[in-house]
């Protein structure tokens, strides 16, 4: 007989590429940790919060049962060596708190594939076909192979599985494990989640300002957050906020100290300056 | 050392002279523009220059290049004035010198062109009875930017081919 299903979803992690806590993000208005565990808790027998020592405060994630690390600074693995220690009799459903794709139908294909034989059931990742440790099922032997895999140093996950006997299973959705860890990633996933175009996002310019120009918009320069695409849009913008009375014909364009079109796009971190007409010599 | 340049003091001319001397060269034209005390029927007391330096350094250079190439000399050299400048004073300086003057004379007269037409520089003028105004800027800008055909247009033009 198959041991019981319990379910870890991973929110430990410092989203350091995120910039902001992934188990707080949210798609159509709530926050992904309660999406994963709105998904998760049906499946299983105890669905549990994979935690570290410093979040066990954290009001989001206290609102489940949690499981605190006991390795610090180990990432995923430690969740699961956690998991695994505080309740051996167990297999685990671990998840991973930054998949906004998942859904439940790809949770019970593995559900339903399981082979409690293995040391763990495991999708090949649709992008380089090595098995997906952080939405797998991992039984309870599989703590003797975590075990002996930290005590070699290592760290990752995937490849522990990927030298491990595990069942390895194909994705119905081949999207469905796609991960987000950058804030370009995360707006693409709720265009996709939420059925919108993504907004061009804002971008952090600074404008220069000389002769007539400086004296009309009463500064030499400023920084400016703009979902201006080109230097026309830009201009159309400032025109309006500066009462800059100069017509577009009449200036010329630099970016980044180069002459520029009036159509090329803007970049983060663009400096533009529109030039009046000269007058050397 | 840079073949174009800004400076904020007065142009000593005969120095920038001698950093052209070349035993190889056999003619030599310098220009030099001065602030005159008129432009456009106004009385002019006194000007002021500002550049956006980076980019005028960059196109300056430029330029400098295309003559060199296009006229075959062995040395040429500009000095533009930037800040408050009083009447007579020396506003910019071109010196070119070549084997021979036809050279010299051509690409002197090229660069001092190009730099009006293409440099991002700009001139406020200061007129007798207070008034100010920055030149070809603000006839375009009452003229809603339409050329009216009668006076000089200053945009910043991309190199003449």
């Amino acid at each position: 007989m198959s041991a019981p299903l319990f379910g870890l979803l991973l929110a430990g992690g410092r989203s350091t590429r995120m910039q902001r806590d992934k188990a707080g993000i949210e798609y159509d208005g709530q926050p992904q940790l309660a999406r994963a565990m709105a998904l998760l808790a049906p499946l299983v027998v105890r669905a549990f919060v994979s935690v570290r020592a410093e979040q066990r405060g954290d009001p989001q994630r206290s609102a489940y049962e949690c499981i605190v690390d006991a390795l610090p600074e180990s990432g995923p693995i430690g969740g699961i060596h956690a998991a695994l220690h505080a309740h051996p009799g167990a297999a685990w459903l671990v998840l991973a708190c930054d998949l906004p794709f998942l859904d439940a139908a790809t949770l019970q294909q593995l559900i339903a594939a399981r082979d409690p034989a293995r040391i763990a059931t495991a999708f090949r990742s649709s992008h380089d076909g090595k098995p997906e440790p952080l939405c797998a099922i991992w039984e309870p032997a599989s703590a003797a192979a975590v075990e002996a895999w930290l005590a070699t140093g290592q760290r990752c996950p995937r490849g522990l599985l990927a030298q491990a006997d595990v069942a390895l299973l194909t994705l119905r959705a081949p999207q469905a494990l796609d991960n987000i860890n950058t804030g370009p990633e995360y707006a693409a996933a709720r265009a996709r989640l939420e059925g919108a175009a993504p907004p061009a996002p804002a971008r952090r310019l600074r404008v220069q300002y000389f002769a007539l120009l400086r004296e009309q918009a009463g500064r030499s320069e400023e920084a400016v957050s703009s979902r201006a695409r080109n230097a026309r849009e830009l201009y159309a913008e400032l025109r309006a906020a500066r009462g800059l009375k100069l017509e577009p014909a009449q200036l010329r364009v630099a970016v980044n100290e180069e002459f520029a079109d009036w159509e090329r796009p803007l970049a983060d971190g663009d400096t533009v300056v529109f030039l009046p007409p000269v007058a050397g010599g | 050392m840079n073949r174009f340049r800004f400076s904020n003091a007065a142009l000593d001319t005969a120095a920038l002279r001698t950093e052209l001397a070349d035993p190889a060269c056999g003619g030599y034209a310098a220009f030099e523009g001065w602030v005159r005390d008129h432009n456009e029927g106004q009385r002019v007391l006194r000007l002021e220059y500002e550049a956006f330096a980076p980019l005028a350094l960059r196109e300056g250079e430029r330029i400098i290049a295309e003559a060199t190439d296009r006229f075959g000399i062995r040395g040429a050299l500009c000095v533009h004035r930037l800040g408050a400048l009083a009447l007579g004073e020396v506003a910019v300086w071109v010196g070119a010198a070549a084997a021979h003057r036809d050279e010299a004379f051509r690409a002197c007269r090229y660069v001092i062109d190009e730099v009006k037409h293409r440099l991002p520089i700009w001139k406020k003028e200061h007129y007798a009875g207070g008034d100010s105004g920055w030149a070809n800027c603000e006839r375009c800008a009452a003229a809603g930017g339409a050329d009216d055909g009668h006076h000089e247009h200053g945009h910043a033009h991309a190199p003449r081919r």
